[in-house]
């Protein structure tokens, strides 16, 4: 068409801009190190394979909901329903597998699919609808929290007679080492996740959404359907952290969810997301979910009472997403 | 002209010497100029990306420049930030503006300093009185009670003048003042910035539209890629002359589109398009390789018809036919599938996602079509795709991984058009195609629709200038009202023709309906309601 006059910029991309597209990621992850140094050097039964497995294990659950939640936030959305909605999916996995005694795999199948139409629901409320994410998923946070106890009676639904269920979460897939299987859960979802974040098409759109969702519609791309898709796909990861939470547990408990959504978005926020959207990654959700845990686990190990740990983990959100602050006011 | 009512000193008021600023991998400015002398208005002109923007950002304070000295009424100045520039004198009206849209005009214009009592208790009586006063002094169409989000673009840059002035600036700095105002209202703002020059004042005006700065400057300074290049009388100068200096080279003169399009086939058909707040019975057809201009006054329906077509606002009635068979659009995913795209005219944000990178941004519309397998984005071919439209439309910037925001607005445009060129669209929508872009770049944009027009795309072009319509189509919609009231073709088409049919006004003035061969009920009804009213 025209002739090529400069050089067109085909040259690869160049280090520095790799390093300042993953600074936060690199800082949340030298916080991680200072944290792990900083109790490994306070207390004597910090650094030991047993608890490291151990903080690896207490993250299964926030991670797997802040990886779902990642997908939502880099939208430009939100989704408070995911902890109390966990506590939905894991009494519906009990009424699959023990009221209704299916066979375990359709019933984790049917528990992670549970998962799957509530965010199915939340999507079309905020794409078809209109409703803003907050409130949207504030009111499924309600439902979820209001059915839980109505389909469970208020009752816990132990698992019991499923020892293969627990497995899931306690279990040692590697024969003879201690490696929780509910770890290797956690590792291989966020490997799909990553993949489907940075390597395709859902991914692309879930950020160009977040980017500017009006000139993405007006690129030709069915935005509407797509953020369908994202809350959906979110939804999964509900039914998931339902089962993990009920494996762990060994029952569902239809009353303990809420909370856990402010721990996983807290975790994606930490791990340098923006909740105005555009930018994130999946990487960043399992550090900033390490990051809880980590204090968690160290906190209890230096005795510190349970009220100081929040308090030192909301702390840790005001740095984190102040450095994120700074670091964009130098670019 | 000025000269007739006001004696310039040839004392410079505000002088700029020997300026250097670097960013990071930028050097923005080298040893820049300028002297504004008092009673002048001076023009300052230059393509995108030739540091306006920097020039200005370090005038308000908002960058602090590496060597060099401001001067201000002979005093060296030294400025600390955009409140500290005002207090100095250095007034800036920028091409965005910075108004609050919940809060009236009065509070607007006071924002940040209003009047109190007791210290902590908003005086808002005195509030409105002084902001009417004020009103009053500059002789503006402002109501201080009126809340800034209602009024009309024009007068909300009215809101942002007074703001400005309320200061008693020594100089004012106005960046691109007109881009979203009509001729009428663009004669009103002159009137204004000859009414605040006096002896000891003086305006700098940055704008790319040439016939305004020979209505309105004293002298032009241009400046290329961040250096200075020469000051002159606007008077002695041609407008020629200017563009030469700005561009660095000179121009082709350019004729009309050859030849009209009637012998091809009609590829879309638009029949009594219709919305709620504006479109009535919009009527036209869009022939292969046709580039159909459309013509009308700010307001007349032009974008909302475009908006329409490819469904991003809802229509109330009309039927859209593609190649003979009727479509459906309801959303703008429908009308790119039907391969209908269309570029807006705020590139900003309904164009680009300013955070992402150019290769982001060209291969967003294509990317499941183009560059995908099985949902896996082929990350090299869709970074070869953008290298190449980079390549082939000139677009200036480092690399593909370069974020869109930092690119100038004529490369912005580019990338949007790149865009729209990798979906490989039949019907292309230009709205206002060459707003903020630079007289180089606006070339090429022009030449490019020249190309796709001639591979048989078909184009519709929204466009505010008259020169560019009647240079570009082969055919001009005009449009007033939110009717089409005239179809030219070229060679009917002149500035006059246009703005004939762009100021009829069908629903006020029954002439106007009868030349339009409208029910004249309709009419009558409408002019009963302007009497009761």
């Amino acid at each position: 068409m025209v002739t090529t006059r400069e050089k067109s910029g085909v040259a690869g991309r160049p280090v520095g801009a790799v390093v300042k597209g993953r600074l936060q990621q690199l800082l949340a992850f030298a916080s991680l190190i200072v944290i792990f140094a900083f109790f490994s050097v306070a207390s004597p039964f910090f650094f030991t394979y047993g608890n490291f497995t151990a903080i690896l294990f207490s993250t299964v659950v926030i991670g797997t909901l802040a990886i779902g939640t990642t997908f939502v936030i880099i939208t430009g959305g939100i989704d408070l329903s995911i902890g109390t909605g966990m506590a939905l999916c894991a009494v519906m996995s009990g009424v699959f597998i023990v009221n209704l005694d299916l066979p375990l795999a359709v019933g984790l199948v049917a528990t992670v699919l549970f998962g799957g139409l509530m965010g199915l629901v939340n999507g079309i409320n905020i794409a078809l609808l209109k409703i803003p994410p907050f409130i949207a998923t504030l009111a499924m946070m309600l439902v979820a929290e209001g059915l839980a106890l109505v389909v469970s009676g208020s009752a816990p639904i132990y698992f019991s007679e499923e020892p293969a269920y627990t497995k899931i979460s306690t279990g040692n897939l590697i024969p003879g080492v201690d490696f929780p299987n509910a770890v290797i859960v956690l590792i291989v979802v966020a490997v799909i996740a990553g993949v489907l974040l940075t390597k395709t098409v859902l991914g692309r759109y879930t950020y160009s959404i977040g980017s500017n969702e009006e000139a993405t519609a007006l690129s030709g791309i069915d935005v509407r359907k797509w953020k369908i898709a994202v809350y959906a796909f979110a939804g999964l990861f509900i039914g998931l952290a339902g089962i993990m939470i009920s494996a762990r547990l060994g029952s569902a408990q239809p009353a303990t969810g809420m909370g856990y959504e402010l721990q996983a978005i807290a975790a994606v926020v930490i791990g340098g997301t923006s909740l105005s959207g555009g930018k994130g990654s999946i990487v960043g959700t399992l550090i900033g979910a390490l990051i809880i845990s980590t204090l968690n686990n160290g906190l209890q190990i230096m005795s510190i009472p349970q009220e100081w740990q929040n308090v030192i983990l909301g702390c840790v959100i005001l740095v984190a997403v102040y450095t994120d602050i700074l670091r964009k006011k130098e670019a | 002209m000025l000269t007739e009512t006001a004696t310039p000193r040839t004392l410079p008021l505000l002088e700029v010497e020997g300026v250097d600023k670097s960013f990071p991998g930028v050097r923005a400015l080298s040893d820049m100029r300028l002297e504004l002398r008092a009673g002048e208005v001076l023009a300052l002109v230059g393509e995108n990306g030739a540091g306006k923007s920097t020039l200005m950002k370090l005038l308000s304070g908002i960058h602090t420049p590496d060597t060099g000295t401001f001067t201000l009424d002979g005093e060296p100045l030294t400025i600390a930030g955009p409140k500290h520039a005002t207090e100095l004198g250095i007034s800036i009206i920028h091409q965005e503006f910075n108004l609050v849209p919940h809060l009236t005009v009065a509070q607007n214009v006071f924002i940040g300093r209003e009047p109190r009592r007791a210290r902590l208790l908003l005086d808002e009586r005195r509030l409105v009185r002084d902001a009417r006063e004020l009103i009053g002094r500059l002789h503006l169409p402002l109501d201080p009670n009126a809340v800034v989000g209602d009024l009309t673009v024009a007068n909300q840059q009215m809101v942002e003048i007074a703001k400005a002035l309320s200061y008693d600036p020594k100089v004012l700095i106005m960046d691109e003042p007109t881009a979203a105002l009509n001729d009428a209202e663009v004669a009103t703002l002159h009137e204004l910035i000859r009414r605040f020059v006096r002896p000891e004042t003086g305006v700098i005006y940055i704008s790319h539209r040439m016939e305004e700065i020979r209505r309105i400057a004293d002298r032009v300074t241009v400046i290329r890629d961040g250096q200075y290049v020469d000051t002159v009388d606007v008077a002695a100068t041609s407008t020629r002359e200017i563009i030469a200096m700005m561009v660095g080279r000179t121009l082709a003169d350019h004729a009309g589109p050859q030849g009209v399009r009637a012998d091809r086939e009609v590829l879309l058909e638009v029949t009594g398009l219709s919305t709620k707040a504006l479109l009535k019975d919009v009527t036209f057809d869009l022939r292969a390789g046709e580039i159909l201009g459309f013509a009308g006054l700010m307001g007349a329906g032009r974008t909302e018809t475009a908006r329409a077509i490819v469904g991003a606002d809802p229509v109330d009635g009309g039927v859209l036919t593609l190649r003979g068979s009727r479509i459906r659009i309801g959303h703008p995913a429908d009308a790119v599938r039907h391969g209908i795209g269309y570029l807006s005219e705020d590139r900003k944000r309904y164009g680009l996602l300013l955070d992402k990178d150019v290769k982001a941004n060209v291969t967003l519309g294509a990317l499941a079509r183009r560059f995908t397998t099985a949902g896996f984005v082929h990350d090299r071919a869709a970074r070869a795709a953008a290298s190449e439209y980079v390549g082939s439309l000139r677009i200036k910037t480092p690399s593909v991984d370069q974020t869109t925001k930092f690119l100038s607005g004529g490369n912005q445009q580019k990338v949007v058009i790149a865009k729209w060129l990798a979906r490989d669209c039949d019907i292309l929508i230009f709205d206002e195609p060459t707003r903020g872009i630079d007289v180089g770049a606006k070339e090429e944009i022009y030449q490019l629709l020249n190309e796709l027009a001639e591979q048989g795309k078909s184009i519709i072009m929204i466009s505010s200038e008259l020169p560019e319509v009647l240079r570009m189509s082969h055919r001009v919609v005009v449009m007033s009202e939110g009717r089409v009231t005239r179809i030219l073709d070229a060679a009917e088409a002149s500035q006059e023709t246009i703005m004939h049919y762009a100021t009829l006004r069908p629903d006020e003035n029954v002439e106007d309906a009868k030349e339009l061969g409208l029910d004249p009920v309709e009419t009558g009804a409408a002019e009963d309601e302007e009497g009761k009213a």
